[in-house]
């Protein structure tokens, strides 16, 4: 084992032990919050005395060359179809490669990702967003699953991300198509603004929805329910363990 | 609760009788807005009188909103149609009416519990989905390669069962709409010698929630692989029925070939998988290409036709259903020769028990509840711990994704390392698919609208979610 290598970390450790969390798979892995106690269970004192537990919420931070697989040879050949600094880092985590691309970038990555007759992703097939309440800056991010079918079904992520104050990022329906609705669900789930899309309106929820559901600061909802005497809350106001 | 939103009855000025509807309210408007020409309301009047009147004007494009409510849309589609004469100038299609919000449900439930609610997803091919949310889950967890072979066999097994059931539905539902109240009683008949077969394993026709994180629910009851073998023959018959019924009827092709046509371009632009896809020309098929499960062990063939219309989407369909009988019977004998497990060995994830009959109802297994109330304490906190809290799964995000009926299905699903979801997204084929609707209606008739959404075959549970 060389020393680029990353360390063979057993990413299913975490379970195994049942701590709050994994430990980085990377050199540097990305922290996108922090899990405290250990336990999970916040409505009640501290009786175990592990609730002064503070420990982050690692992600898979920036691969180190050589990736492995076939990432290497996927990886040269994005280097050679966009211009270098398009992509903020590259990350290989459980056998999937993600590009991380800074927003200004993504339509031009996208078009050499679907023309470049190396890489050849024709197809975008879902767009999802994810919203981190506690990366400040970088909030929300929406994430492209690409398919190659001409390269055999290979198979490419793209995460790019947008502060909550300023939730743009540039549309992909020019390159893709089929994106058109997915962006619209992005759009009224958690409120990002594709900017270019042909018609940005909401598509799951009413017109006139105020809010966006899948954001984590809107609440789920519900109301108590009763049977024989006993009270059910609702399923955000049960305890939790998580 | 004097904080809590309160609903009052609608401002009586503001509610519009049937008598007012000559007066060309649109009665369906939000409030405040001004409707753009005239409106013609169907309700409580004659609708020869609401015809006529229409057909008195005939230079006027007229805007018909088909559906949500329309039994031909698959349930709660609305179409909104543009009409000149009979010919469609422009459609579009309204989904969200049956949107429940499953998604973010998942994020309050455990790992495991997730299944319950994406099965309802596409409640027409539940067991794709939870395979799907599954194989995301075991991603996320590392385990890909633990999962025994029995379990993946069985998850084989009912997928393709499953495949047949959603073929059929579509079948059945497309028939009915063009007027062949037959094809739809025989598809439906035979989709429901399937389903009583998933009865009998999971204890449920629909919603089974069959497919757990690290294998499945439960191991295959006796006599259930007797049971799929006598199936075989008669579900057979019953395609071969339907096929013989459907594929050379004058009727059926005067309304199905050359309808609906999307070519490939079309596809690999809208992201169309699934027998769309294949109908258009392209044999791919994540089976193949991507083998999860195990398919690369059984002998199958990808049919694909060239026609690109929803004629050949049937012709996909039927053959796809006789591809899929071929899989059901190499694991049936792959299954008789495996006793195998049917969940991980993992104790930290596994199920602590095997459910069984007893004389009070189905519940874990008599020696299993001896042994935690008998005999081991930690047995009995690890059982409770396990399924209040749940397991825990290491931060990361993974995609999987499985050829379901309708297309790729995929589940893209993120952990922050606690025993919940912290985000789970579903990639629908059908909502994806749905896309396609304005390119396959514009410019014909109105009535090919409907065979042309039927051979999307869309269903809006997994639109909507």
């Amino acid at each position: 084992m060389t020393e680029t290598t990353p360390p063979a970390v057993d990413p299913h450790a975490a379970a195994q032990d049942n701590l709050p969390a994994a430990p980085g798979t990377t050199p540097e892995p990305v922290e996108v919050g922090e899990r405290r106690g250990m336990f999970g269970a916040r409505d009640t004192g501290d009786t175990t005395g592990y609730g002064g537990l503070r420990a982050p919420i690692l992600f898979p931070g920036a691969a180190v060359r050589p990736y492995g697989g076939n990432f290497d040879a996927l990886a040269d050949a994005v280097e050679g179809a966009i211009e270098p600094g398009m992509i903020e880092r590259v990350v290989i985590d459980r056998g999937e490669m993600t590009l991380v691309v800074p927003r200004e970038h993504l339509p031009a990555v996208a078009r050499a990702l679907r023309d470049d007759p190396a890489l050849r992703f024709e197809m975008c097939l879902s767009v999802s967003g994810v919203h981190y309440l506690a990366e400040t800056g970088k909030e929300l991010h929406v994430v492209y699953h690409l398919l190659s079918i001409t390269n055999g079904g290979r198979r490419l992520r793209l995460e790019v991300t947008a502060p909550d104050s300023d939730p743009h990022i540039p549309s992909v329906v020019p390159s893709y198509p089929a994106a058109d609705w997915h962006e619209r669900e992005t759009w009224d789930m958690f409120g990002i603004i594709f900017d270019g899309h042909p018609a940005l309106t909401r598509v799951l929820m009413p017109d006139d929805w105020p809010g966006h559901p899948q954001r984590k600061d809107y609440p789920l909802g519900g109301i108590p329910v009763e049977y024989k005497g006993g009270t059910v809350p609702p399923p955000d106001q049960r305890r939790a363990y998580n | 609760m004097s904080d809590s939103t309160v609903f009052t009855a609608a401002d009586p000025d503001e509610v519009h009788r049937i008598d007012d509807l000559d007066e060309n309210v649109d009665i369906y408007a939000a409030s405040g807005a001004e409707s753009d020409g005239r409106v013609f309301n169907a309700v409580g009047g004659d609708w020869e009188d609401i015809v006529g009147e229409v057909g008195s004007r005939p230079e006027e494009r007229i805007v018909v909103n088909m559906g949500p409510q329309h039994p031909s849309t698959h349930g709660v589609l609305r179409l909104i149609l543009e009409l000149e004469g009979e010919t469609v100038t422009e459609a579009r299609a309204g989904i969200g009416y049956l949107h429940t919000g499953i998604e973010k449900n998942m994020e309050f439930r455990t790992w495991t519990q997730g299944v319950t609610f994406c099965t309802r997803m596409d409640y027409v091919m539940p067991l794709h989905t939870e395979t799907a949310y599954c194989l995301a889950v075991e991603k996320l967890l590392g385990i890909t390669d633990q999962i025994p072979e029995r379990a993946s066999a069985i998850r084989v097994l009912m997928m393709e069962l499953n495949r047949i059931t959603s073929h059929l539905v579509c079948m059945g539902t497309g028939g009915m709409e063009m007027g062949a109240t037959t094809v739809m009683t025989i598809g439906f008949r035979e989709r429901e010698r399937i389903l009583s077969v998933f009865e009998m394993i999971s204890g449920l026709r629909m919603n089974h929630a069959y497919i757990r994180p690290g294998g499945v629910a439960q191991d295959l009851p006796a006599g259930a692989l007797q049971a799929i073998r006598d199936l075989i023959p008669e579900v057979r018959k019953g395609i071969h029925e339907l096929e013989l019924l459907m594929i050379e009827n004058p009727i059926l092709k005067g309304r199905m070939v050359g309808v609906g046509s999307l070519d490939l371009t079309g596809c690999m632009a809208l992201g169309i998988t699934g027998p769309m896809l294949r109908s258009a020309g392209l044999p791919h098929d994540l089976r193949k290409s991507a083998p999860y499960c195990g398919y690369e062990k059984y002998d199958f063939d990808i049919p694909v036709r060239h026609g690109a219309d929803a004629y050949d989407r049937l012709c996909v369909r039927i053959d796809e259903m006789y591809q899929s009988l071929r899989i059901v019977e190499q694991v049936c004998d792959e299954l008789q020769n495996n006793p195998g497990p049917v969940m991980v060995e993992d104790k930290k994830i596994a199920w602590p028990a095997q459910l069984a009959v007893g004389p009070d109802g189905m519940g874990n297994s008599l020696a299993h509840i001896k042994e935690i109330m008998g005999t081991s304490m930690e047995s009995l906190i690890h059982h409770f711990k396990l399924v209040t809290e749940g397991f825990r799964v290491p931060p990361g995000q993974a995609y999987a994704a499985v050829e379901s009926a309708k297309g790729e299905l995929g589940c893209h699903a993120v952990s922050d390392g606690g025993t919940r979801p912290y985000r789970v997204h579903f990639r629908e084929p059908s909502f994806n698919n749905l896309q396609a609707v304005s390119a396959m209606c514009e410019g014909a008739q109105v009535a090919d609208v409907i065979v042309a959404v039927a051979s999307i075959d869309p269903v809006m549970g997994g639109v909507d979610r």
